[in-house]
C-alpha cells in the first residue's frame, strides 16, 4: 500500500528524521494560509499524487511569493498530472504539500528494500540524488552503497556513519546523518514497509541534513496490525476495480488488453496471460479468484471484467484441485445469466469433478464456448475476440 | 525413492483443529498411506483431543517426543504463522512445510534469520506442499492429479504446477516427487536446493521447474544446472506479460527496476541448457520431446 508524501514525512519525523516544514492543503485558500503560516519568502508547492516523476510532470513549483503560491496552487491542484509512473491519461490532483524552501548544497539518495538473495533488509545509498536509482544502478552501479542488515543488531552506528561517508556527506554532517538512515530503518521495520525511499536527501549549506522527499510502499500482509497505516490510504489514488475487487479479496489488476481472464492461482493466472499474449491476443485483466472461490465471488468476478468498455472476451482458466470444477461451473452459469453477458465466453476446466462441471457448462443452455486444454482455449478466445 | 518424504514420514500438524487445517489433514490422510503418516497435531488450548483419530498436543516439542515425527506442516493463520515456523525448528525438526498465505515479510525476515545454523528444512510459506505420489501428501494439492514416475517437479505457484503435472500424467509421465516452494519474497528452500535434491535421486530422471518473475532465484538455479545437472531439466517462467512494479497476487511476482523480468530469466536458462518453453500447455509435451530423444 502506497501514501502520499506528506504522510511519508509525517513517518519520517516520528523517526527522528528532518524534513522541510509543510503542510497538506486541499484548496487555493489552505495553500496560501499555509504559507503565511509557515513565513519565509520561498516555498515550495508539490503536487501530492502517489506516482514518482512530479516535478518533471509540472507538479512541484517553487514560489517566491503569496502570490506565486497561490497562481501554482491554482495550477496545480485539479491537473492531471501526467508522469513515466501514471500513464498517458495521468492522475488528477487533489491535495498539494506546501513546504519552506530548502537551500540545497548538495543531493543524495537513500532507500530501503526487502533484499530476497540475501534475505535481509538492504540500505541502499548513492551520492547520486534526484535521480531514479534504477537509472544509476544500470549506468553507475559503483555509485550505489548497498549494506545488508542484520535484524537483530539493526542498522549499527558504525554501518550508518560509513555509509554517510562514502556517499560523500562531509564529516559534519555525519552525525546528522547516522540520525536519518537509522530513523529511516526504524520506521521501515516497525511499520512493515516494503519500500522506503529518500530521494533527494539534501546537505543544506549549514550542514544539516535534510529528507526532501519521502516514499512509502507497505506489506499489504502487515496492515492488520497497523490501523494507523491503513488510515492514510487515499481510495483517489487507486484503481476503482482494483478496490472493487479487493472488497471481495479478488486479487485484481487491470491491463491494457481486450480479453478478461478469471483464473485460480497466481501462477497459472499469469501462465494465462502469457498464453494469450503468445497466440496473438492481448489480456484485458490479471484476476486470481484464489482457492476458495463461492458462486458470489465468480459473479462479482464477471461483474468486474465486464465494466471494462474494451472488453471483446472472456476466458475461465480453472485448474480445480480443492477448489471443485462443478462449483466453478455453477458459479460462472449463474454470473453469466445475472450480468447479461454480451461477450463471448471460453471456459476451460481441469481437476477435480471436471466431468460435472462440464456437464453444467453444457447443459446450461449458455453460448459457452469450451476450451479442451490451455493452449485449445487460448486460441479459441483470441480468435473469439478478433471477431467480436 | 523420493526426495524429502516417503511413505515412511511422520507428520505432525500445526493449525490442525482450524478450518482450513482440518480439511486438509483429512485430504492427506486419506491420500496413499496417510493414515499412518499423519500422527500428530499441535494446539496448545487442546492439548489431550483427538480430530479424526489423530491425537493433538500442547506444542511441536511434546508431538515429537510422543510419536517420534520428524516433518511439520503449518495451516495456522498468517499472524502466528512465523512463530509456528519457529517453534518448529526450535524443536529441531528435519522439514517444515508452511502453507499459511499471506505472513508479513518483516515476520519472515526474523524467521529465516533464527534459522541459521539450525538443522530444519523449510518449504514455504504460501506453498501447496509436497508430494511423493502414490506414499504421501503434506499440503493442498489435488492427490487424484498425480502419478508415480520419475520426472521431478519444483515450483513457486500452485495451480501452475498442478497444471505442469496435469500435462505429465496425461502423458503417460509420472513423478518421483512434486514440491511447491512457494511465491513469498522471503522463503525457505529455493529452485536450487531442490534442483540439487533430484540430482542426487536416483529415481528421478529430468525435472520441471516452474519460475515466476522478481527476484533471481531461477537465474542462481539455471547456473547451477550448467554446472553441476547430469539430468534433463525443462523450465518455464510466468510473467512475461505482467506490467513492471505490480504485485500479481503473490507478493513475490513483481518486477521493479528491470529485475526478475520472465524474458532476461528465460534467457539465462536457456544458456544454461535448460530446455524452455514459452508456452505454459507445452511443458508436458517439451518433457516428452526430450526424454523420446
Amino acid at each position: 500500500m502506497k501514501i502520499h508524501e506528506y504522510q511519508g514525512k509525517e513517518i519520517l519525523r516520528e523517526f527522528g528524521v528532518t524534513t522541510p516544514r509543510g503542510s497538506p492543503c486541499f484548496s487555493v485558500e489552505e495553500a496560501v494560509a499555509a504559507a503565511q503560516q509557515l513565513g519565509g519568502s520561498v516555498w515550495v508547492v508539490k503536487a501530492q499524487i502517489h506516482a514518482g516523476g512530479r516535478g518533471k510532470g509540472g507538479g512541484v513549483k517553487v514560489a517566491k511569493s503569496l502570490g506565486e503560491v497561490r497562481s501554482f496552487a491554482q495550477q496545480i491542484l485539479g491537473m492531471q498530472l501526467v508522469t513515466h509512473q501514471t500513464g498517458p491519461q495521468g492522475q488528477k490532483v487533489r491535495r498539494l504539500l506546501v513546504e519552506e524552501g530548502a537551500q540545497i548544497a548538495r543531493e543524495f539518495y537513500v532507500g530501503m528494500v526487502v533484499d530476497r538473495a540475501a534475505q535481509r533488509v538492504a540500505l541502499l545509498a548513492s551520492s547520486e540524488g534526484g535521480m531514479e536509482i534504477e537509472e544509476v544502478a544500470k549506468h553507475s552501479p559503483e555509485k550505489i552503497r548497498t549494506v545488508r542488515i542484520d535484524p537483530a543488531a539493526g542498522l549499527t552506528a558504525a554501518q550508518a556513519a560509513d555509509t554517510a561517508r562514502a556517499i560523500g556527506i562531509p564529516d559534519a554532517a555525519n552525525a546528522a546523518a547516522v540520525q536519518v538512515l537509522q530513523g529511516l530503518y526504524c520506521a521501515f521495520v516497525e511499520k512493515d514497509a516494503m519500500l522506503a525511499e529518500i530521494n533527494p536527501l539534501i546537505l543544506t549549506a549549514d550542514n544539516r541534513v535534510v529528507a526532501l522527499d519521502a516514499k512509502f510502499n507497505f506489506d499489504s500482509n502487515a496492515l492488520f496490525r497497523h490501523p494507523e497505516i491503513v488510515a492514510m490510504r487515499d481510495l483517489d489514488e487507486e484503481d476503482p476495480a482494483e478496490i472493487e475487487a479487493s472488497r471481495f479479496d479478488l486479487s485484481y489488476i487491470s491491463l491494457d488488453g481486450d480479453i478478461g481472464c478469471l483464473v485460480n492461482g497466481a501462477g497459472l493466472a499469469m501462465a494465462t496471460m502469457d498464453i494469450i499474449k503468445l497466440y496473438g491476443g492481448s489480456p484485458a485483466n490479471f484476476l486470481d479468484v484464489g482457492g476458495g472461490a463461492s458462486k458470489e465471488k465468480v459473479t462479482e468476478a464477471f461483474k468486474l471484467m465486464l465494466k471494462n468498455p474494451h472488453l471483446k472476451a472472456i476466458l475461465v482458466n480453472i485448474f480445480g484441485g480443492i477448489m471443485k470444477c462443478d462449483v466453478i461451473a455453477e458459479g460462472v452459469v449463474a454470473a453469466a445469466r445475472e450480468v447479461s453477458l454480451n461477450v463471448p465466453l471460453v471456459v476451460r476446466l481441469e481437476g477435480t469433478n471436471v466431468e460435472l462441471g462440464k456437464k453444467i457448462l453444457a447443459e446450461s443452455g449458455l453460448p459457452i464456448i469450451s476450451g479442451n486444454d490451455m493452449a485449445d482455449a487460448a486460441q479459441k478466445v483470441v480468435s473469439a475476440a478478433a471477431k467480436g | 525413492m523420493s526426495i524429502l518424504i516417503n511413505k515412511n514420514t511422520k507428520v505432525i500438524t500445526q493449525g490442525m483443529t482450524g478450518k482450513v487445517g482440518q480439511f486438509h489433514t483429512q485430504q492427506c490422510k486419506a491420500y496413499a498411506n496417510g493414515a499412518d503418516c499423519f500422527v500428530a497435531g499441535v494446539n496448545p488450548k487442546k492439548a489431550g483431543e483427538q480430530f479424526d483419530g489423530i491425537p493433538v498436543y500442547a506444542t511441536v516439542k511434546d508431538a515429537k517426543e510422543a510419536t517420534g515425527a520428524t516433518v511439520s506442516v503449518i495451516y495456522v493463520p498468517p499472524a502466528g504463522a512465523a512463530a509456528a515456523i519457529d517453534e518448529a525448528v526450535e524443536a529441531d525438526l528435519d522439514l517444515v512445510i508452511c502453507i499459511t498465505e499471506g505472513i508479513p515479510v518483516h515476520d519472515m525476515i526474523r524467521t529465516r534469520y533464527k534459522m541459521q545454523g539450525k538443522r530444519t528444512l523449510l518449504i514455504g510459506p504460501n506453498c501447496p506442499g509436497l508430494i511423493t505420489p502414490d506414499e504421501i501428501k503434506i499440503g493442498i494439492m489435488p492427490g487424484h492429479i498425480h502419478k508415480k514416475g520419475r520426472i521431478g517437479v519444483v515450483s513457486r505457484s500452485g495451480t501452475l504446477t498442478y497444471e505442469a503435472v496435469g500435462q505429465l500424467s496425461a502423458l503417460g509421465y509420472g513423478q518421483s516427487s512434486c514440491v511447491g516452494i512457494g511465491g513469498d519474497p522471503i522463503n525457505g528452500l529455493k529452485h536450487i536446493d531442490v534442483m540439487s535434491m533430484f540430482n542426487d535421486d536416483p529415481e528421478t530422471d529430468a525435472v520441471i521447474m516452474v519460475g515466476e518473475i522478481g527476484g533471481s532465484a531461477e537465474e542462481e538455479c539455471a547456473r547451477w544446472i550448467k554446472a553441476n545437472m547430469q539430468k534433463p531439466v525443462v523450465g518455464f517462467i510466468a510473467g512475461i506479460t505482467a506490467p513492471p512494479g505490480k504485485r500479481m497476487g503473490h507478493a513475490g511476482a513483481i518486477i521493479s527496476g528491470g529485475e526478475g523480468g520472465a524474458d532476461q530469466k528465460l534467457a539465462v536458462m536457456e544458456e544454461c541448457g535448460i530446455h524452455i518453453t514459452r508456452n505454459p500447455a507445452e511443458m508436458g509435451r517439451t518433457m516428452q520431446k526430450i526424454l523420446k530423444g
